[in-house]
């Protein structure tokens, strides 16, 4: 393989904070592919959950703090289909009345990508020599299928994994009714909603549920635990770096 | 249960717990929402779609000379033509009509323009008798209930309690077959249709071309309310017009597919004016009232313009998860699903709507299924950038004081990372009284209270990626150094 740029490593918050084993599973699927890795120290948040409540100049604050962070970054990777889509797809619109700050916002959002979409659309990458005993189901998280158009590339990379069954759920694509501060703000219909997610996922028998998005397995573990129901949440990454037979999701 | 300080909530609440309108909407997500996706895929003209919402913006570009042009060719035909700006003066004036013919009875089609204006109460204070022929929206009117989905008004409902419903006011003997519940109706409906003396209709389409209107229906009850009585009054937006019948035969087959997976509806309706005089066939009379009722308001808005592209199919209702969970009631509003949280602030409100504003996933699921692609998802976000920060033009009144500043604190953390990263690692130290034996938090206080009512969250990591990173890089320092060491 030649020489591939250095990785930038985008850190969603949600992974930072409460799921670092997820950021450190990506390491090891880079360090596996033989390809330098960096983590811009100073990047907090993407800003996505003041954009999504509203609150434009507050996200445009943000906007501008990763623009800085991430200014040197030839090639930047996200696990997480949302912050991607805020990045490529809301920062333009931020900054619709600045040409500078715009250019250089679609510059950044052309260098940004999704985990999965790297590996497979860029790297040409599919087997990671990954294995992982277990019957799994795949949910489309919303702005990574619908606003990224990226449903068959972590498809690919879980068909190579060794062990792993994919049990497709009915409505993979159906919101999981996260929605960042929606989940707050209206619990009951979300909790509805990740209900409805839930019994499509149960009715897969599957042990786990994957996804390229913390913050939707993030809810949907959240009420599985809280129902007790027998289901595990799983990220991608996790399973894409996870070797050998048995302890399969890396725990805290 | 937690106390709920609004009405979309509390109706939320009511339709989530409702399991008869759960089990239908299942059924109808799985069914239309499914389908229409399916037929998006097989259209033979895959640009179809971005064709038809090309058309539509060219035509709101001059929405005033081709509604002009429909006005002038309707009333070369001896039709009346009526522009009202506010719904006040569309009900005067069906009001007026209605008086100088001295109508008793009104047989209506479907019409959630109607429902918009509110013309049934104005006509029913005056002593007049209206009618829905509609069967859902007839089951609806029994009921003295609204309608939970502009296509399928009574989708709220099962046969069941229809049953009860028509053995209570219409007197049949119990019967829970639908064959015999539509005969009951169309017995009694029938009779109506041919006494009434005035037909109320909506407006699918509007053509300037040809100067006629469009409806479509699979009960033949318009055809009837529109040609039986000496009087049809069709009410229409302002944006339901389009310029050419080639433009209209997109929206047609957009229509009929989004809205019931039809290539075509049992019956389209074209109307043009009163019966021609060497014909029998029509009314004697025919008004069109054209609404405007804060369309020009959202015409003249860039941001907005794109929603009076829509056709009012109802497919993003049949897709939309949030719709699929509450039901229509909970938008207390004659718009409801992802339309309806779109155009029912923008008509009637934005601050006074603003539960509907924020209370979707914006998961793009009904930008997806849009017939002429509206972005609903995008409107939405301006709706709640309007709401967060005011807005002159549309008289919002923004967030509350509290909200703004805890916005602005998060952005000042955002950008000062040692600290931010200082404020997670101190809720990390705090969380320990909320922790479960998995390391996840449960019956948190506050706000936080809101998730985990319902849901456990992670707490926060011992050690953060960024701390993990920062012990890595120093490892690796070191071992670097230490075979240095062994080099030299």
């Amino acid at each position: 393989m030649t020489q591939q740029p250095t990785v930038s490593l985008f850190i969603q918050c949600l992974v930072d904070h409460m799921y670092p084993h997820v950021g450190e599973a990506m390491v090891n699927l880079f360090d596996r592919l033989d390809i330098p890795v960096t983590y811009p120290d100073g990047q907090t948040c993407c800003g996505q959950p003041a954009f999504n409540s509203g609150h434009r100049q507050s996200a445009r604050k943000a906007a501008l703090h990763f623009l800085q962070v991430f200014r040197d970054s030839e090639v930047i990777i996200c696990p997480s289909g949302s912050c991607v889509h805020m990045v490529r797809h809301h920062y333009p619109q931020l900054f619709k009345d600045e040409p500078d700050l715009m250019q250089m916002a679609e510059r950044i959002g052309d260098r940004t990508y999704e985990l999965t979409e790297y590996l497979v659309d860029v790297l040409g990458v599919t087997d990671l020599g990954a294995s992982f005993h277990a019957k799994t189901t795949y949910h489309d998280s919303c702005h990574l299928s619908r606003s990224l158009g990226i449903r068959r590339q972590p498809r690919a990379l879980l068909s190579k994994v060794a062990g792993l069954e994919l049990i497709e759920m009915e409505n993979s694509d159906t919101c999981c009714g996260f929605g960042g501060t929606f989940s707050i703000h209206y619990p009951e219909i979300s909790t509805a909603m990740v209900d409805e997610k839930l019994r499509t996922i149960l009715a897969t028998g599957a042990e786990y549920v994957t996804g390229c998005d913390i913050s939707c397995l993030m809810h949907i573990q959240g009420r599985a635990q809280k129902r007790n129901l027998p289901v595990q949440v799983v990220h991608i990454a996790e399973i894409l770096s996870h070797q050998g037979e048995a302890d399969h999701a890396g725990n805290k | 249960m937690p106390e709920i300080n609004s009405l979309y909530k509390k109706l939320a609440n009511d339709g989530i717990n409702n399991q008869c309108l759960q089990h239908s909407l299942q059924g109808l997500q799985q069914r239309l929402g499914k389908g229409a996706l399916n037929l998006w895929n097989q259209l033979p003209d895959q640009q179809l779609r971005a064709r038809a919402k090309e058309n539509r913006m060219q035509t709101l570009e001059h929405l005033d000379l081709v509604l002009e042009e429909l006005a002038k060719k309707i009333q070369a035909r001896g039709g009346k033509v009526f522009f009202a700006s506010t719904a006040e003066q569309a009900n005067d004036y069906i009001s007026k009509v209605a008086r100088q013919h001295n109508v008793q009875t009104v047989v209506k089609g479907k019409s959630m323009t109607s429902a918009e204006i509110g013309i049934d109460k104005v006509l029913e204070d005056q002593g007049i008798e209206v009618v829905e022929t509609d069967l859902g929206e007839y089951i609806v009117q029994l009921a003295e209930d609204t309608p939970s989905h502009i296509i399928a008004p009574c989708i709220h409902m099962d046969r069941y309690q229809i049953s009860e419903l028509f053995t209570q006011k219409l007197g049949i003997p119990a019967s829970t077959d639908p064959p015999t519940l539509t005969q009951a109706a169309r017995t009694t409906l029938r009779k109506k249709l041919l006494s009434a003396d005035m037909g109320l209709t909506g407006c699918n389409l509007a053509c300037a071309e040809t100067g006629h209107i469009t409806l479509v229906s699979n009960e033949g009850n318009i055809r009837m309310a529109t040609t039986m009585p000496p009087v049809h009054v069709a009410i229409m937006g302002m944006e339901r017009v389009v310029a050419t019948l080639d433009e209209h035969k997109t929206l047609l087959q957009l229509l009929t597919r989004g809205a019931s997976l039809q290539k075509l509806s049992t019956y389209v309706s074209f109307q043009g004016g009163p019966a021609a005089s060497d014909g029998p066939d029509g009314p004697e009379e025919f008004h069109l009232v054209i609404l405007d009722n804060g369309r020009s308001r959202i015409l003249a808005d860039p941001d907005f313009k794109e929603v009076l592209a829509c056709i009012r199919c109802g497919a993003c209702l049949n897709i939309c998860p949030v719709y699929g969970r509450i039901g229509g009631h909970a938008y207390n509003s004659p718009y409801s699903g992802p339309i309806g949280a779109v155009i029912t602030p923008l008509l009637d409100g934005i601050n006074k709507h603003a539960d509907l504003c924020k209370g979707e996933t914006l998961c793009g699921a009904c930008k997806d299924i849009c017939p002429v692609e509206n972005d609903l998802p995008r409107m939405l976000s301006l709706l709640r950038e309007k709401l967060a920060h005011g807005d002159k033009n549309w008289d919002v009144q923004p967030s509350s004081l509290q909200e703004r500043t805890m916005f602005t604190l998060w952005a000042w953390l955002i950008q000062h990372p040692r600290i931010y990263h200082a404020t997670i690692s101190l809720m990390g130290h705090l969380q320990h009284a909320w922790s479960n034996r998995a390391g996840m938090l449960d019956n948190l206080p506050g706000p936080a209270s809101k998730w985990t009512r319902t849901r456990l969250l992670p707490a926060v990591a011992q050690k953060t990626f960024r701390k993990r990173w920062q012990e890595k890089l120093s490892k690796s320092k070191a071992s670097r150094q230490q075979s240095g060491d062994q080099h030299e």
